[in-house]
């Protein structure tokens, strides 16, 4: 008679593993990290875009409309960084859930974000009228997003509320202590230029107090042309910045071309989890970032 | 009299008042002297103002250097900020109410056969579904309003401005609710809408990759099936996209035409399916019908039509950048059913019963060469069988090879060469040079 009961008990755990979980939708892989972080094996996971792949040029696709059909929540970064597919998948999906409310968070509009435009004109590239979206490499402004993700899976998974707070505390005190660690170490690279590929880098450059005197891109979101990469020369010649960055899953020919006529240094940085090897998780990646930047110094 | 004088009056006392407060201006030493002291009070109490913010500027900042010198860990963990209106999915239909979008669309053609003469065997030219003019011609420029209508609803409307034989016209392309809040991936539509049936039919053609529609969408359904109706839409919550739609349309328009049943005379079900293979591909695929109860139809055509459209894209771009590179390939065939009776609209065939089946095909591959440059080739096949009463026994077929310069998300140039046999006896060869930009809301295209 036990036996059977605990067969029966055993059968409806099988039958329902996945409504047990709350399913989040992750658009970059450094929330799927953070989810990770604050929510360990009590949720289920799926992040849409890997570290090579261009997140603002994303389609709409049929796996991705899947994956969305069935999240509880969805997680992304917001600013208008996803505008192009985005919408497109939580329309095509049917899901209620992840409409707006509660099933949507969206990380840049939980932090103040840098670069507000005064005009939106799009003869000035890709602009975001919510300012810069790349929020997630400034480490004081991803603990503010934890916090608040950690209170939205509290909300929306109550039965786990204690796991959680445990969780969001214990990752407090690592990211806290490892903040100080990075500080520490990235104290040598305080005022030093730079030329970035796309302006990916913005909050990395206010944390670390880094100068950016240049982009590969004429305009965001346009191409490098060699016309304007030529005239890249000579202010990256006189200001001597410390490399020339570009993310991994940018093109690294451009900035490469500009570095063997310069001298300086190209670097390609992680840019989010998975973007090299080190760069496991969102501790990696700043290990990895900063570690990247200070062996560009000669 | 009464009224000239009134404003008169009315001048000359203003003018006293005026008067009144010139005369205090007059120097006065004394009180000159007073005003020059008071005045100087003032800049001493500026001054000791100013340098109170300037201290407490100060303080500010020693206090700030304190905190940022201070070990992070030992400060209490920020507070959540407040969460500033948590607005929904990142559309940048917020920043707009509603997100209004347009595209333009220009080209101009030449066509070695004369478009007035062009025709096509067993299938006469309907709907929008005849070449393109030949010579200048604005293309389908079209404003698009979106937008959330509350927690319930989305609507959309999409208003399409053309010109043909000189006459300008803005029609209604679509104009529909969605719901937004069903549970269980169900949604619902209403109104005027593109069908879902196959692969291009639900896409505006400024996302197609090619300027024209492939033949059969011309022939079967006038370049693109929109009618009015209502269509329900179910996602299944499965790892392999699943989605099932289906729509009951009023058959207004081609090729479900005269709004039979008492306004419901189309039906169409649809189911597509699709994922990813790798990193690198994704698929998608599709089989749909058209139930249509036609009364005399632009082509002469009344009776029960059934249309079978069968879809396949393939795309693969290396790590899944299909901006940045790539292959696309997709295929749609049509079978087309149709039982009931002919009467020619230009009155020259003699009426006859149309029992039989037409077929159509398209097969189109686009290579992404860089993220400004595309090109792309493709085939069609019509074939009007032999027994319908317009079959000629000779089946239509299309060649074309397009070449895109994208200079931007938001602007592209278009070059189509096409080799175009509509009829045993003529050939078309024809250019086609095509721009088209979008602005305004940053639209989200569908796979």
């Amino acid at each position: 008679m036990k036996s059977i009961k605990l067969l029966f008990a055993l059968a409806l755990v099988s039958a329902f593993p996945a409504q047990a979980k709350l399913s989040v939708f992750a658009c970059e892989p450094e929330w799927g990290s953070l989810l990770q972080e604050l929510a360990g094996d009590a949720i289920e996971v799926n992040v849409a875009t890997t570290a090579m792949q261009d997140v603002h040029q994303i389609e709409a696709r049929p796996s991705l409309i899947a994956r969305m059909r069935r999240a509880d929540l969805l997680v992304c970064t917001g600013a208008e960084l996803e505008v192009g597919w985005l919408p497109q998948l939580v329309r095509q999906s049917g899901n209620s859930k992840v409409t707006s409310g509660d099933g949507a968070f969206l990380a840049a509009s939980q932090v103040e974000t840098l670069d507000k435009p005064g005009t939106v004109d799009r003869a000035q590239g890709d602009v975001h009228p919510q300012g810069n979206p790349h929020v997630h490499l400034d480490p004081h402004r991803v603990l503010t997003i934890a916090n608040a993700l950690s209170a939205r899976l509290a909300q929306l998974d109550a039965a786990n509320a204690a796991t959680y707070t445990a969780r969001l505390a214990d990752f407090t005190t690592r990211w806290n202590a490892a903040i100080v660690r990075w500080e520490a170490k990235a104290a040598p690279l305080k005022g030093r230029h730079l030329v970035v590929h796309h302006i990916s880098w913005v909050y990395l450059e206010h944390w670390l107090g880094l100068d950016e005197i240049g982009t590969l891109e004429p305009k965001p979101g346009v191409p490098p042309t060699s016309s304007h990469l030529s005239e890249l020369i000579a202010t990256t010649k006189a200001q001597a910045p410390l490399a020339i960055l570009s993310a991994a899953y940018q093109d690294e020919k451009p900035g490469r071309w500009l570095s063997e006529r310069t001298g300086v240094p190209a670097l390609v940085l992680p840019f989010t989890v998975g973007g090299d090897d080190e760069s496991k998780d969102l501790f990696g990646l700043f290990d990895s970032t900063i570690d990247k930047l200070l062996g560009a110094q000669k | 009299m009464r009224s000239r004088i009134a404003p008169l009056l009315l001048l000359a006392a203003a003018t006293g008042a005026a008067a009144a407060d010139v005369r205090p201006a007059v120097p006065d030493t004394a009180a000159l002297e007073s005003r020059i002291t008071a005045l100087e009070a003032q800049a001493e109490a500026m001054r000791k103002q100013t340098a109170e913010v300037l201290a407490a500027l100060a303080a500010a900042r020693d206090e700030i250097a304190q905190l940022k010198a201070a070990p992070v860990a030992a400060a209490p963990a920020p507070a959540p900020a407040p969460p500033p209106a948590d607005t929904s999915s990142g559309s940048s239909g917020n920043a707009f109410n509603p997100a209004i979008s347009v595209v333009l669309d220009g080209q101009f053609a030449h066509h070695s056969l004369d478009t007035d003469a062009y025709a096509r065997s067993g299938f006469p030219l309907v709907g929008e579904g005849e070449p393109s003019q030949q010579g200048l011609a604005i293309g389908e420029s079209e404003v698009s309003f979106a937008a959330n209508v509350d927690d319930k609803f989305y609507g959309q409307l999409s208003l399409a401005a053309e010109s043909e034989d000189g006459e300008d016209s803005v029609g209604i392309e679509e104009a529909y609710i969605d719901t937004t809040a069903l549970p269980a991936g169900w949604s619902v539509r209403a109104g005027r809408f593109f069908s879902n049936i196959g692969y291009l039919n639900s896409h505006h053609t400024h996302t197609d990759k090619f300027p024209d529609r492939p033949l059969a969408y011309q022939a079967f359904l006038g370049n693109q099936y929109g009618d009015d109706g209502v269509q329900v839409r179910w996602v299944a919550p499965t790892d392999t996209y699943l989605e099932f739609s289906g729509e009951a349309l009023r058959g207004n328009a081609f090729p479900a035409e005269g709004a039979s049943h008492d306004g419901v005379g189309a039906y169409t079900l649809a189911a597509h399916a699709g994922g990813d293979v790798g990193d690198e591909s994704s698929w998608l695929a599709g089989i749909s019908l058209l139930d249509a109860d036609v009364r005399d139809g632009e082509d002469g055509f009344s009776g029960d039509e059934q249309l079978w459209i069968a879809d396949f894209t393939w795309k693969w771009a290396p790590g899944g950048n299909t901006k940045d590179g790539g292959i696309q390939v997709r295929s749609e065939y049509f079978h087309e059913s149709r039982d009931g009776a002919f009467v020619d609209p230009e009155g020259v065939l003699e009426p006859a019963t149309w029992d039989g089946s037409r077929e159509g095909l398209y097969v189109e591959g686009v290579y992404r060469i860089n993220r400004q440059w595309e090109t792309g080739y493709r085939y069609d096949k019509l074939s009007a069988g032999d027994d319908t009463p317009l079959a000629s026994g000779f089946d239509p077929y299309r060649h074309g090879v397009m070449l895109t310069w994208l200079n931007s998300e938001f602007s592209l140039l278009r070059l189509l060469l096409s080799y175009d046999r509509p009829n045993d006896s003529d050939t078309d060869r024809s250019l086609t040079l095509q721009y088209q930009v979008s602005f305004g809301a940053h639209g989200a295209h569908k796979f």
